[in-house]
């Protein structure tokens, strides 16, 4: 079973809306009990990185998640916040984050585009990795945001994209995957590498 | 390159998508479900539902029918219509929205875009404005007029103003919803577009009156607007013609407007 934690801010019934279409076997999880449970689990995330380590935080998610995830390799997918709380510091707020992975998180320049950042976009897949399979060298993707994640370790860079500048707009380090952009709101190519996320956690 | 954005809007009315002209004399298109549907797999960018009536009937939003629409949708979702404070917000998106659209709340209490900003983010809230072009004054000094309450109030704000006010209070997109043009099919209000998206650094949306491929591509050509709305020429029976997503967005690139790919077999991947 994959965990989608839903936590106040976050959009957690859209990615449950996008499980159910492909017929994955996924539940809203906000105890550490039911992180506990999951095989796999499913960081979303709209809004601001603040608000979701004070979520985390609130509901006693970070040990259990950094248990199953650092400790055991429990298959991991971040979705947008989900992707910048994995690093230590976001510019937002000057929050403090997961620090799972080195590196920061940054504002994109207003001076040179409108930000948000907000529509589909291409990305650019610069290593193979299972979790692609069945996509093409680029695809279009939708995003939604203001901050992109600036990785130390240029290893984990799994795909990039333009706005303004080059960004890091996906990442993948063992058994983590995370992707800046919402898989679960970018049509069939985005239900595609739901499923493939799913298939690695034997769903 | 970020690609501009084809949203397809429902104006619902009791379940049913409803089609109108200069904001009036509504007429009944189809299930709101099933056209959200038809329009998803036809490969839209994005989907904006308001429940029109909600706030003149003095009601909550129709959350089943929100509900009904994110299980089939998996592009972005935004909802507006009677819209009053964080709680009604929440359950917009828990419901399976991205987005809230405020409009006539937001004019009554700007400080609902701060509070929703900052409780959900900038991304989620999009200020959707009626504009209405009237005699400049000292007042209106663009000479477009913000109207509310399914234009039917004017307010004395003028439009470029409240656009920038909206960014200030957080606002993550602004709408600009054309009266004058609104269901007529005539092209969208180029002018008020463009001001607005030169007022503001955040993506504008231009709406209201597109009739056919061209007013589309004029949109983005003629204004720096990141998205534009279209409604009539999808699903309006009152259109002589319909266009499908794809036909207009070969007009895009045919007019050099980067788009999204249309894919071959997209129920397929």
């Amino acid at each position: 079973m994959i965990g989608i934690i839903d936590y106040k801010a976050g959009n957690a019934p859209s990615v449950l809306n996008a499980c159910k279409k492909l017929h994955i076997n996924a539940h809203l999880v906000s105890t550490p009990g039911q992180v506990e449970g999951c095989q796999g689990i499913i960081l979303p995330g709209v809004g601001s990185a603040q608000a979701t380590m004070d979520s985390l935080r609130e509901s006693g998610l970070i040990d259990v998640m950094k248990e199953k995830v650092l400790d055991r390799g429990t298959p991991f997918l971040g979705i947008c916040i989900g992707l910048q709380v994995l690093f230590e510091h976001s510019e937002e707020d000057d929050a403090e984050c997961l620090g799972w992975l080195h590196g920061e998180v940054k504002r994109f320049p207003d001076t040179e585009v409108r930000v948000p950042q907000i529509g589909w976009n291409e990305v650019k897949f610069v290593s193979e990795h299972p979790v692609l399979s069945g996509l093409n060298e680029s695809e279009y993707f939708y995003f939604v945001n203001s901050y992109y994640v600036v990785p130390n370790d240029k290893e984990v860079i799994l795909a990039k994209t333009n706005y303004g500048l080059e960004f890091c707009s996906m990442i993948a380090h063992r058994n983590i995957i995370a992707a800046q952009f919402h898989l679960e709101k970018s049509g069939a190519t985005g239900l595609r590498l739901l499923k493939n996320f799913a298939l690695r956690v034997g769903n | 390159m970020l690609t501009k954005r084809l949203i397809a809007c429902f104006d619902i009315k009791n379940g049913m998508v409803t089609k109108a002209h200069k904001f009036q004399d509504n007429i009944n298109v189809g299930r709101a479900e099933d056209i959200a549907c038809k329009i998803y797999q036809d490969q839209i960018d994005e989907i904006i539902f308001y429940d029109i009536t909600a706030s003149s009937e003095k009601r909550k939003i129709d959350i089943e029918t929100v509900k009904n629409v994110a299980k089939h949708v998996f592009v972005p979702f935004t909802v507006g219509g009677g819209i009053k404070n964080l709680e009604n917000m929440y359950e917009v998106l828990k419901a399976g929205a991205e987005k809230i659209s405020v409009d006539s709340m937001a004019v009554r209490n700007p400080e609902i875009i701060r509070e929703g900003a900052k409780a959900f983010g900038s991304q989620c809230i999009v200020l959707s404005m009626q504009v209405k072009r009237v005699e400049k004054t000292d007042k209106i000094p663009s000479g477009y007029e913000i109207m509310i309450d399914g234009a039917r109030v004017a307010t004395g704000m003028d439009a470029v103003e409240w656009a920038k006010r909206g960014e200030e209070l957080g606002a993550g997109e602004i709408c600009v919803n054309s009266i004058d043009r609104d269901g007529t099919h005539a092209g969208y209000d180029i002018e008020i577009t463009s001001m607005i998206s030169n007022a503001v650094n955040i993506p504008v949306i231009a709406s209201g009156g597109a009739g056919t491929p061209e007013h589309v591509a004029e949109a983005f050509t003629k204004t720096g607007a990141s998205a534009a709305i279209i409604s009539s020429m999808l699903y309006s029976p009152r259109l002589e013609r319909n266009y499908t997503v794809k036909e207009i967005k070969q007009k895009l690139i045919d007019c050099g407007v980067p788009v999204r790919p249309w894919i071959e077999n997209y129920n397929c991947i």
